[in-house]
């Protein structure tokens, strides 16, 4: 059942409820498709430092106009980008020991399936185009901190918060919160426990066996 | 201190002016692992690609993070199937390769990107395996070793070697050591390190000293030939500017 009528998160909107949650001089890595979303979001003032595992500490906007965009300059999801003074580049192990040695307060990523025990599908869907991982598997064992940031239902209806994920995992026991259009939710065992919701009315909506307490 | 001008270096030039026959002359055969530095299309030895393409090989074995995208880099050669397996992170985006797998035409070994680097990395520094948390869990465990230290469980991760390493930097100089230019750099170096030849193509090169010691980004012992290159594509892959998300609705 989809929630259609009543006034849900747009992206920028789920943006600002994460960042606002985020401590000022936190590190991050924004994954592919959402979360790179709040790469625009972010204000100055918030000293964040954002990592793309490419090989780039620092990504700060973009790229004026064409003319100065630099086709060695991007981030993972292979846009162009800028970076703001203090920016460091590397190599990709090097890039990945910065992820996997914990070094990174937060991690961002999309999600296709989050379930009770915080296990995260997000690279592999039976019947669609195989992708790969990427740097996904690497990011959800590293990071501190491993925010998913989706849409609450599939394109089918399907909610995304499961019991248990039916799609090859991308990680076990990893999500710390899933921020949707719906709300954000903490994977706790034995449901999803409710922080906030985008419109009271959801409470009814959502699944009263996941969302229990 | 005084530092002694010489016109000419003490070290080995290493430079070549024909690419081609470089590899007609190195054994490129059935199951030859060649690796080839980027992330997608950044960084990609495009010279190097141009003239394996014109070369009657087949059956290779590609390390290399994305394979290409549409027609460009590695996809040149996928679309020639002149590759027989594939080891990469991602594949995304890559609609030859994906064509590929779906026909069952190539063979693919999906690496988690950080372990994919790191394999890299000690297959050029002599480590034997390494231990990560990375894939615990998941399919990518299956059939490797596992252990647990202090309550968190590791799989056992082996190095990965090749056999021709393609990479390009911004600029060498003629021993080979090399400078990368902002993120570029990616799988490269490590490539340079696990492979038993490297090649490197430049955009620039420069006599022996004029990259200052605590800029060069891999020292030229792991550089066995350089060339200079010219005409070089660049592509980008996704253009965000400024100017164009000011016009996107949101």
């Amino acid at each position: 059942m989809t929630p259609k009528n009543l006034p849900l998160w747009t992206p920028s909107q789920m943006g600002l409820e994460i960042l606002q949650q985020i401590p000022s001089g936190s590190s991050l890595n924004l994954g592919i498709g959402l979360p790179t979303l709040l790469g625009e979001l972010m204000q100055p003032e918030q000293q964040l430092m954002v990592h793309s595992e490419n090989g780039v500490l620092g990504v700060w906007g973009r790229p004026k106009t064409k003319e100065e965009a630099s086709p060695t300059l991007i981030n993972a999801g292979k846009e162009t980008i800028g970076v703001l003074k203090g920016a460091s580049f590397f190599d990709s192990a090097f890039s990945f020991g910065l992820i996997r040695g914990r070094h990174l307060d937060f991690a961002f990523l999309g999600g296709m399936q989050v379930d009770f025990e915080g296990n995260l599908a997000n690279w592999m869907a039976p019947g669609q185009k195989l992708t790969g991982m990427g740097g996904a598997m690497d990011l959800v064992y590293g990071a501190k901190k491993i925010f998913v940031m989706m849409t609450h239902f599939d394109k089918s209806g399907q909610s995304k918060l499961l019991e248990k994920c039916t799609y090859p995992l991308t990680g076990k026991n990893v999500v710390d919160k899933i921020f949707t259009n719906c709300g954000i939710f903490l994977p706790q065992k034995k449901g999803f426990k409710i922080e906030k919701l985008a419109a009271p009315e959801l409470e009814e909506l959502l699944n009263p066996n996941d969302f229990s307490f | 201190m005084k530092t002694i001008k010489t016109t000419s270096s003490q070290l080995p030039n290493k430079t070549i002016t024909c690419l081609k026959s470089l590899f007609s002359s190195l054994p490129i055969e059935k199951g030859t692992r060649l690796m080839f530095g980027g992330f997608g299309l950044c960084g990609i030895p495009e010279k190097c690609i141009e003239v394996l393409s014109q070369l009657p090989i087949q059956d290779l074995t590609v390390i290399s993070n994305n394979i290409g995208n549409s027609g460009r880099g590695l996809a040149i050669l996928l679309q020639q199937r002149k590759i027989k397996k594939a080891i990469c992170s991602y594949v995304g985006g890559n609609p030859d390769l994906e064509q590929q797998i779906a026909q069952n035409l190539i063979e693919v070994e999906l690496v988690p990107q950080g372990t994919f680097s790191e394999r890299i990395r000690i297959g050029g520094m002599g480590i034997g395996g390494f231990y990560t948390p990375t894939g615990v869990g998941t399919i990518i465990e299956e059939g490797k070793e596992k252990k647990k230290w202090n309550g968190v469980e590791y799989l056992l991760e082996l190095p990965l070697k090749g056999d021709i390493a393609c990479i390009k930097a911004q600029k060498a100089d003629t021993f080979g050591n090399l400078w990368f230019k902002e993120s570029a750099r990616n799988f490269s170096p490590l490539m340079a390190m696990a492979c038993t030849t490297t090649i490197v193509e430049v955009e620039e090169l420069v006599p022996v000293g004029e990259i200052p010691p605590e800029n060069v980004h891999l020292p030229g012992i792991f550089v066995n030939f350089i060339f200079l290159g010219t005409n070089y594509q660049n592509s980008i892959e996704f253009l965000k500017t400024e100017i164009l998300e000011g016009k996107e609705k949101r």
